[in-house]
């Protein structure tokens, strides 16, 4: 009975995830005439470099979502139930406007006239380049994806044990003690769903580049668009960067779970 | 008290919105004098009653949309005059257009594609042939734009606008002398680095770099795109950033001094800031049309040839010229223009000039696209010099650091179950 129930969920897996996954390999190793071919994936090699900088862009941001979240969510866990809340409300907030908004306004703020350099001119200081650079896409990163890293934090965190805190203390641990040998273990999983929430969107968007790289920062995302919707119309090529791009994301998230113990293993 | 405090932001937002509306109505109704000629009522109401949708796939900014409350909307208007109801969609470069196309995930009846990618869907048996019968407001287009090189025989396209491109630049920043001799070697002018805009597709940007080497827009050869891509290269250090529509914003808020762009857009930008003018360079540019076609697949054929024929209207044409400022090639649009905009350098140059200065492209042979294309992301791949190139081996000294971890966490763990 129990399986009935689970069956339009197989169903619904099956044709929206399974099926599309398997079109994307088979667009990677065919040619527009739908002959076998490894010329596409081949040919990624030569965005090598796109890749490279994805990754090592992706993971800056995940690490300054992780420093900024962590400490907040630890402060957030010990206050008063009903501040939390709104805490929490105020760290949603963002997420009720709309994605690309959210990032355009990033770009009024730092453009050269922008409202920053402009508060910096009020100092005779600037104006500094801010926008169209590497540093404008992480900070793009951080600001659209930091909720997704404070809320699975929050959930892990709040729910453990003050007990668990209060015999280590007991034990003679002291505050540090306590934080690498209890808090931290047990928080894990929410630091590895955290990470796999900003990572994985972060290594793979391309309007957070195009709007505040400049167009001249590709990322894997950027990459992927030009070949279904933008300049160079080449759904092969562009199936292959994706197949390669989810290989990329399983090994480093496998690579993240062996961190984990066995048994708090989170699932991708 | 949560909840009170919940209704009255509701509240706040509703009425706002709520009075923006009642603003926008009130600006509606003082509707300047436009020109409204007759229109052939039994011609337009054939498809009254069928509750007919049409998907139409314009360039963005490309039609009056009564947005600023002073222009008629153009597609309100087609509903209320055939009862046919109009879905507006936009894109910003042929290529996306072509891929959309290509894709097959959308059906369009009206797509407004340029010149060279005419003549790739006409190669590419893309388009319905028109029946001009449907469409008798064609007599309305200019006989020089008929029968034009990129659709021979105006067999699938009728032509909706045309215009050339130039360098719009903020006049604050150039002297009157640096002003006069601003051309395509401006753009790659190290005072300017930072802020120079570039079009994000490699179509455009391949002919400014064409244009600075002595090459033809149209050239096919491995060696010269090379070369360009080389020029393109070398611009990348200086260019602020790559964009197409853009360009209205970051020109107008003065992010950037110097940006290739369509003479059409430049006349809207100049009429709304003075800080902006544009040129033609001398030493030769590219001419283009933009043509109305109907895509294979068009799920109403009749409508969407209504819908040309509209457009073709020559107060409508007229209503299109003057909201998108691109020049038109309809010569009862053409007759309602003010004098000073019909001898306007920048919008109808002269014939002279066109003749001799301008280059309309060709489709390429796919080789030839497809290299275009490879060079394209390569040149916006590459990296920055001052970027670090220590990118690739940090990576991988990271995955080995971690590997590492791993494998002596595991050993001390092993180490641990001994006991």
């Amino acid at each position: 009975m129990k399986k009935m129930l689970l069956s339009p969920y197989l169903v619904w897996m099956a044709v929206f995830i399974i099926v599309p996954m398997l079109m994307v390999a088979y667009f990677a190793v065919t040619t527009a005439d739908g002959a076998l071919t490894f010329d596409n994936l081949a040919a990624v090699s030569q965005y090598a470099n796109i890749f490279a900088r994805s990754i090592y862009l992706a993971a800056i941001a995940t690490v300054i979502c992780l420093i900024i979240a962590y400490p907040l969510v630890m402060i957030l866990a010990r206050i008063d139930v009903s501040f939390q809340s709104t805490v929490l409300m105020i760290v949603m907030l963002p997420m009720w406007m709309n994605f690309l908004l959210r990032t355009y306004a990033w770009m009024t703020l730092l453009g050269n006239n922008g409202l920053i350099n402009m508060l910096f001119g009020l100092f005779g200081l600037g104006p500094f380049r801010l926008l169209n650079t590497q540093g404008a896409v992480v900070l793009g990163m951080v600001y659209n994806y930091l909720p997704f890293m404070i809320l699975p934090l929050y959930n892990v965190i709040v729910k453990i044990d003050k007990s668990v805190i209060d015999a280590a203390h007991d034990l003679g641990c002291n505050n540090s003690r306590t934080f690498v040998k209890v808090i931290m273990p047990l928080s894990m999983p929410g630091v590895m769903s955290g990470i796999t929430m900003v990572f994985v969107p972060a290594i793979s968007t391309f309007i957070i580049s195009r709007m505040l790289g400049g167009g001249s920062n590709l990322l894997i995302g950027d990459l992927i668009e030009m070949q279904f919707l933008g300049n160079s119309y080449n759904p092969n090529l562009g199936a292959a960067i994706s197949l390669v791009l989810m290989v990329i994301i399983l090994l480093i998230m496998t690579l993240l779970n062996q961190f984990d113990d066995d048994e708090n293993r989170v699932l991708m | 008290m949560k909840k009170l405090l919940t209704l009255i932001a509701a509240l706040a937002v509703f009425f706002t919105c709520a009075c923006s509306h009642i603003q926008d109505e009130d600006e509606a109704v003082e509707e300047e004098d436009t020109v409204v000629y007759e229109k052939d009522e039994e011609y337009y109401s054939a498809l009254k009653d069928d509750n007919v949708t049409i998907n139409v796939y314009n360039w963005g900014e490309y039609i009056p949309d009564g947005a600023d409350g002073e222009t008629i909307n153009l597609n309100a208007e087609f509903t209320e005059l055939t009862g046919i109801k109009v879905n507006y969609t936009t894109y910003a470069t042929n290529e996306e257009l072509y891929a959309k196309l290509k894709s097959g995930g959308a059906s369009y009846d009206i797509i407004i594609p340029s010149d060279y990618m005419i003549s790739r869907m006409i190669k590419e048996d893309m388009l319905e042939p028109l029946d001009m019968d449907n469409i008798p407001n064609f007599k309305n287009i200019m006989d020089k734009f008929k029968d034009p090189e990129y659709d021979p025989g105006s067999v699938y396209s009728v032509p909706y606008t045309w215009g050339t491109v130039g360098i719009l630049y903020d006049n604050t920043a150039f002297t009157e002398e640096e002003a006069e001799n601003i051309g395509w070697e401006t753009l790659w002018d190290k005072r300017y680095a930072g802020n120079i805009l570039m079009f994000d597709n490699p179509r455009d940007a391949f002919a400014i770099a064409e244009e600075m080497l002595g090459y033809d827009l149209n050239t096919e050869d491995s060696e010269e795109l090379r070369a360009c891509a080389e020029l393109l290269k070398e611009q990348k250090k200086l260019v602020q950033a790559y964009v197409m529509d853009e360009i209205f914003d970051k020109m107008g808020a003065g992010e950037a001094l110097l940006a290739p762009y369509y003479a059409g857009d430049a006349v809207t930008l100049m009429d709304e800031y003075d800080h902006l003018s544009f040129v033609i360079p001398e030493s030769g540019t590219n001419l283009f049309f933009d043509a109305v076609c109907i895509p294979k697949g068009c799920t109403n054929k009749r409508a969407a040839e209504m819908y040309i024929n509209f457009l073709c209207e020559s107060d409508i044409a007229y209503a299109v010229a003057d909201y998108i400022g691109y020049s038109t090639p309809n010569e009862g649009a053409f007759e309602l223009l003010d004098d000073e905009v019909k001898e306007d350098d920048i919008s109808y140059p002269d014939d002279e000039f066109l003749e001799n200065h301008t280059t309309t492209f060709r489709n390429l042979s796919d080789e030839a696209n497809l290299e275009m294309q490879t060079l394209w992301t390569e040149m916006k791949s590459s990296e920055e010099e001052t970027s670090n190139r220590l990118i690739v081996p940090v990576f991988m000294a990271l995955c080995v650091a971690a590997s590492l971890v791993i494998l002596i966490r595991r050993h001390i763990k092993k180490k641990k179950d001994v006991f």
